[in-house]
């Protein structure tokens, strides 16, 4: 099957701030996010679980998107002004897609 | 002074702080006990509508007193004006960065609302009576406060603070808690006794049993955010976590006394003031003022200042307003 070179992008950020990057990406013409549920982690922060937390507020999430690569650099300076100040990782990989029309 | 220890007593031993003790006991052992997120939302989801839907119809079945205005009011100004006391406390106990320190004072001016269902538990259970209104009065000092310190922020001439956006605006206006509690007030006031008795038997008789499992959940999370948080909490900053509870609630005597409110609305008036944020003003702050350390203030106001309130702090309210009301 013939497949498209693609990149996936993954962001974690804090769940307070999702709406706000899901916007960001929108403006910079990404079609489409997968938005995933944190269970916990470790990091310069210190540790962290959900089910320590108080509210949903006080989770993260973790927002994943693939794209063509000639979007990425826009897509991630738009990700980035809205994570640059907050607890996160922003990841890219290298992947590959089935229908390319479709990202 | 033997009212206040015999009130002190019995609050501790009733089944909301016991089922309080167990979670923080259980949590700080490291017990796998856990009340599953839904759950713990759902719980909080009733808590929020049973007590404004009773506050809505304690208005509506005494009428709507005139006090209403001024109490919103106070309540409003007592929400904005108690950071900057927390700050200045804050500055001379503790050697908080100004960040910080305003992210701090933010949670203090703002309010616990489960300290507040609480109180009225504890008032309940000694027969006396508050002014249905209090609940708006609670809704009204959730958001002051967070305009306080970003001022305090901004005012130190930081460019720390992201600043008020009106997305950030919205999300606090009309916060779910907020919003819920409002509306359930509404709907009180609306339906009035005859809505309460249609709804009763799920909204009266079965309230405080929902409390101790949600104090449960809320003992639980208050342990874990202990033994993850214990690290930031330095003399200073612990000790400010039980006497900014105590100063809050003086002002907030003062501010009941001057309104003239009753034994249990000044008592109310002064659990407000006490209690702390762990809910809304986190999640602003977090968009505010992203480089505050999250784990100082919400270790602080719900590991520290929550169970003081809830233990020591709920009768010693009852108990002064009490003595300087004679109710």
């Amino acid at each position: 099957m013939q497949t498209h070179k693609a990149k996936r992008v993954a962001i974690i950020i804090e769940a307070v701030m999702e709406s706000r990057l899901t916007k960001a990406l929108n403006d910079a013409g990404v079609t489409g996010y997968t938005i995933l549920p944190v269970l916990g982690g470790s990091g310069r922060s210190g540790s962290w679980n959900r089910a320590g937390q108080v509210s949903r507020a006080s989770g993260m999430v973790q927002v994943v998107c693939i794209i063509r690569p000639d979007r990425l650099d826009k897509m991630l300076e738009a990700a980035f002004a809205v994570v640059e100040r907050h607890i996160g990782v922003v990841s890219i990989q290298d992947c590959e897609v089935v229908r390319a029309e479709r990202f | 002074m033997d009212q206040l220890l015999s009130l002190a007593a019995e609050n501790l031993i009733s089944p909301i702080i016991l089922s309080f003790v167990l979670g923080l006991l259980a949590s700080l052992f490291r017990s796998d006990l856990s009340v599953p997120e839904a759950a713990a939302k759902a719980l909080s989801i009733y808590l929020l509508f049973a007590i404004g839907f009773k506050g809505g119809v304690s208005v509506a079945d005494h009428g709507i007193d005139g006090r209403l205005g001024a109490a919103l009011l106070a309540g409003i100004i007592l929400s904005a004006g108690l950071p900057m006391v927390a700050f200045g406390l804050l500055r001379v106990m503790t050697r908080l960065e100004r960040l910080d320190a305003a992210a701090v004072a933010a949670h203090y001016g703002s309010i616990s609302i489960v300290t507040f269902v609480a109180g009225t538990s504890v008032l309940e259970s000694q027969g006396i009576g508050s002014e249905g209104y209090m609940v708006a009065v609670a809704a009204a000092m959730e958001a002051p406060a967070i305009l306080s310190a970003l001022w305090l922020v901004a005012r130190g001439g930081g460019s720390d603070a992201r600043g008020m956006d009106s997305a950030l605006l919205r999300e606090i206006m009309l916060n779910g808690s907020i919003v819920l509690l409002v509306g359930s007030f509404l709907i009180g006031m609306i339906t009035g006794p005859e809505g309460l008795a249609e709804i009763s038997s799920f909204i009266v008789s079965p309230f405080k049993g929902v409390l101790c499992i949600f104090l449960l959940d809320m003992g639980l999370v208050a342990g874990r955010g202990l033994r993850e948080g214990s690290g930031v909490l330095r003399p200073g900053v612990l000790a400010f976590g039980v006497v900014m509870p105590l100063v809050g609630s003086t002002i907030g005597l003062g501010t009941g006394l001057l309104l003239g409110l009753s034994t249990g609305g000044i008592a109310l008036l002064m659990t407000l003031s006490a209690s702390a944020s762990y809910i809304a003003v986190p999640a602003a702050m977090r968009v505010a003022l992203p480089e505050a350390n999250p784990s100082l203030y919400l270790t602080l106001s719900l590991g520290v200042t929550f169970p003081f309130n809830l233990t020591l702090g709920l009768p010693l309210y009852v108990a002064v307003a009490q003595a300087l009301t004679g109710g």
